[in-house]
């Protein structure tokens, strides 16, 4: 059997005949220990707890290996290593009041009375209205333009717990307007940071984040958890989605959007006035209405937008002043003007009207259209990038039709292309020619597959989608070409 | 009862203010006995992996090391030192979950930059608390 040395610690040498190591032969850490304690069994008590495994701060290393992270106490042993006992040092400033009082929700801390000495003397809060917060629980669904204010606000004003959902990672893209995530925090996930930050402005705040995409499957079982639902989200699917959710779970979603220069605010709340549905019964047709990266934003506006519905979530928590229920606000940044529009409950609502149709949460991505197979082109309709370059080089005669806005145009398009926007050519198709090979392009070959598969319809026969679009034709084809 | 040089003390109170807001610890190396001795102070990292304003964990092979350094010059390891950045220099809750009676546990109190008290405290296994050790100034080292 191995001779191996075991290194007693300072403090246990008088338990081990004052000796600060003890040589053993032994085939596994567990043998080693026992061999140690069977010879100095006064050492038994101070490594062992009753239920006759290791104290918890008691570490044990084979030379410079935990052996957590080897093979726990079954880890081997060869002839002269070094089994090293080290007790676990740790602590910290953490009072018993300050813990105690900091993790009672029935009480406010004298640190956190500093802290939030501004809500305290306002009528309206008071102690009162501070422990309700304190007490009280959101989810804000998206960490993103929107979601970014919500979280510095909400976790400020001393929310006791918030929920953070978003799987995405911080892109420069995003750097323009949401301005929790700094420069070296590109590539990094938005739900950890944004945890990060919050910690940061308030560490009284429990931050549970949800690194997945809200589903049919788990809306309902995330949602429950909390007393109010922020809607942060960029997308249909998800907005119709978190609507039903919070309708069946009769909570109220406080609703937020931003489109370029202008924003929407409102909260749904179907035990009092109206939700989502009543407003927007159906989806705009996929395509119609760009995301952020097709259509722009002006970067501000999502700040302002985001940081409306941070004060009407307080306000539901605190149960104060008129919330915007059955109130659309409508903002034009442009114009610098505010507008409001009544909402009223839909009576037919499928959701939350008298005769409710739906009951469970369905597929929003069919509902939305996005699982057409009229979304799919086929493979013969298909071009790759390289094969347009060949196709060009060869000077073969092809019509480049660019289907994007004309900002984008403005930024870089392909040579001698053409462009008409997508919601321009139904009107326009009549400027084109069946006879001409046709390939159409945009940024990544979503809208340019729905415009082919649009013309394919029509009896274009020589159209053809390019694949990934302007963008993988810069990656691949024209790397001086500026990306977006 | 503990003996401290004033050096050492003058030494952590360096060690807390550089660490501030975060807390700092480090290692005491001198003789057991009653009263212990205090030689010196040896630096270490705080290796929590959050919130270090409040919380100090030190590297298990740093104490290794440490101990083995202190066996190097005839000196054994005594104590632990860390500093409460804004907070009192007593022993929390959190501290008590973790502390064996095997060693000294030195707290400097360190207010917005400012070293405050400086406590020691030992912990008897039996009855679970910390009890107040009386710290003695050592102008020069014997």
């Amino acid at each position: 059997m191995p001779s191996v040395r075991i290194l007693i610690p300072t403090p246990l040498r008088q338990y081990a005949g004052n000796r600060d190591a003890v040589e053993v032969n032994a085939e596994t850490v567990r043998e080693a220990l026992a061999g140690l304690v069977s010879r100095y069994d006064q050492l038994r008590r101070h490594l062992y707890a009753e239920d006759g495994r290791l104290r918890n701060f008691v570490n044990v290393y084979v030379n410079e290996d935990d052996i957590r992270y080897l093979e726990k106490d079954t880890t081997s042993l060869k002839a002269g290593d070094i089994v090293s006992i080290i007790p676990s040092i740790a602590g910290g400033s953490f009072s018993l009041m300050d813990r105690l009082a900091a993790k009672r929700k029935d009480m406010i801390s004298p640190a956190e009375i500093k802290r939030y000495s501004r809500h305290l003397i306002l009528p309206e809060v008071g102690m009162a209205g501070q422990l309700k917060l304190k007490q009280s629980s959101a989810l804000i669904i998206g960490a993103g333009g929107l979601g970014v204010p919500l979280a510095q606000y909400l976790s400020a004003a001393g929310v006791g717990r918030l929920g953070i959902v978003d799987f995405d990672v911080i892109d420069e893209t995003n750097l323009q307007r949401q301005v929790l995530y700094g420069t070296k925090d590109v590539g990094r996930k938005k739900s950890e940071v944004a945890k990060e930050r919050i910690a940061q402005i308030n560490p009284n705040v429990d931050v549970q984040t949800y690194e997945t995409r809200l589903t049919s499957e788990n809306a309902l079982d995330i949602l429950k958890d909390f007393d109010v639902i922020v809607d942060g989200t960029d997308n249909f699917p998800t907005r119709y989605l978190v609507n039903d959710a919070s309708v069946l779970l009769q909570k109220p979603n406080v609703y937020g959007s931003i489109f370029r220069f202008e924003g929407q605010a409102s909260v749904f709340d179907a035990r009092k006035g109206p939700c989502y549905r009543c407003l927007y019964a159906e989806p705009p047709p996929p395509g119609l209405v760009p995301s952020c990266a097709e259509g722009g934003v002006l970067g501000v506006l999502p700040g302002i937008i985001g940081s409306i519905q941070a004060i009407e979530t307080i306000k539901l928590l605190l149960g104060k002043g008129d919330t915007l229920i059955g109130r659309l606000l409508v903002f034009d940044a442009l114009r610098m003007k505010f507008r409001e529009l009544k909402l009223r409950k839909n009576p037919d609502c499928p959701i939350c009207g008298a005769n409710p149709t739906i009951k469970e949460l369905i597929d929003y991505e069919e509902f939305c259209g996005l699982r057409g197979p009229a979304e799919e082109v086929g493979e013969e309709f298909q071009l790759s990038v390289d094969s347009l370059k060949g196709k060009i080089d060869q000077g073969q005669a092809v019509v480049l039709l660019d289907v994007r806005e004309p900002m984008e145009w403005e930024i870089a398009h392909l040579d001698r292309a053409v462009l008409m926007p997508v919601a321009q050519v139904p009107a326009r198709v009549n400027e084109l020619n069946t006879a001409d090979e046709i390939v159409v392009y945009c940024k990544t070959g979503v809208r340019s597959g729905r415009i082919t598969n649009f013309l394919r319809d029509l009896g274009f026969r020589k159209v053809k989608n390019l694949v990934g679009g302007i963008d993988e034709w810069a990656e691949k084809v024209e790397p001086e070409m500026p990306r977006y | 009862m503990i003996e401290i040089p004033t050096t050492v003390i003058r030494s952590i109170e360096k060690h807390a203010l550089e660490t501030f807001p975060e807390e700092c610890c480090g290692f005491l190396l001198g003789h057991v006995g009653e009263p212990r001795r205090v030689m010196e102070a040896r630096e270490a990292k705080n290796v929590a992996k959050e919130d270090r304003s409040r919380r100090y964990v030190v590297d298990p092979l740093e104490l290794l090391h440490a101990d083995e350094e202190a066996r190097a010059k005839g000196l054994e390891l005594v104590g632990i030192y860390h500093s409460h950045p804004n907070h009192p220099a007593e022993p929390s809750d959190f501290d008590r979950s973790r502390a064996a009676g095997w060693y000294s546990y030195l707290i400097l109190s360190v207010r917005d930059r400012e070293p405050r008290e400086f406590t020691a405290w030992r912990f008897d296994d039996s009855s679970g608390r910390f009890h107040s050790e009386e710290i003695v100034g050592r102008r020069n080292q014997p």
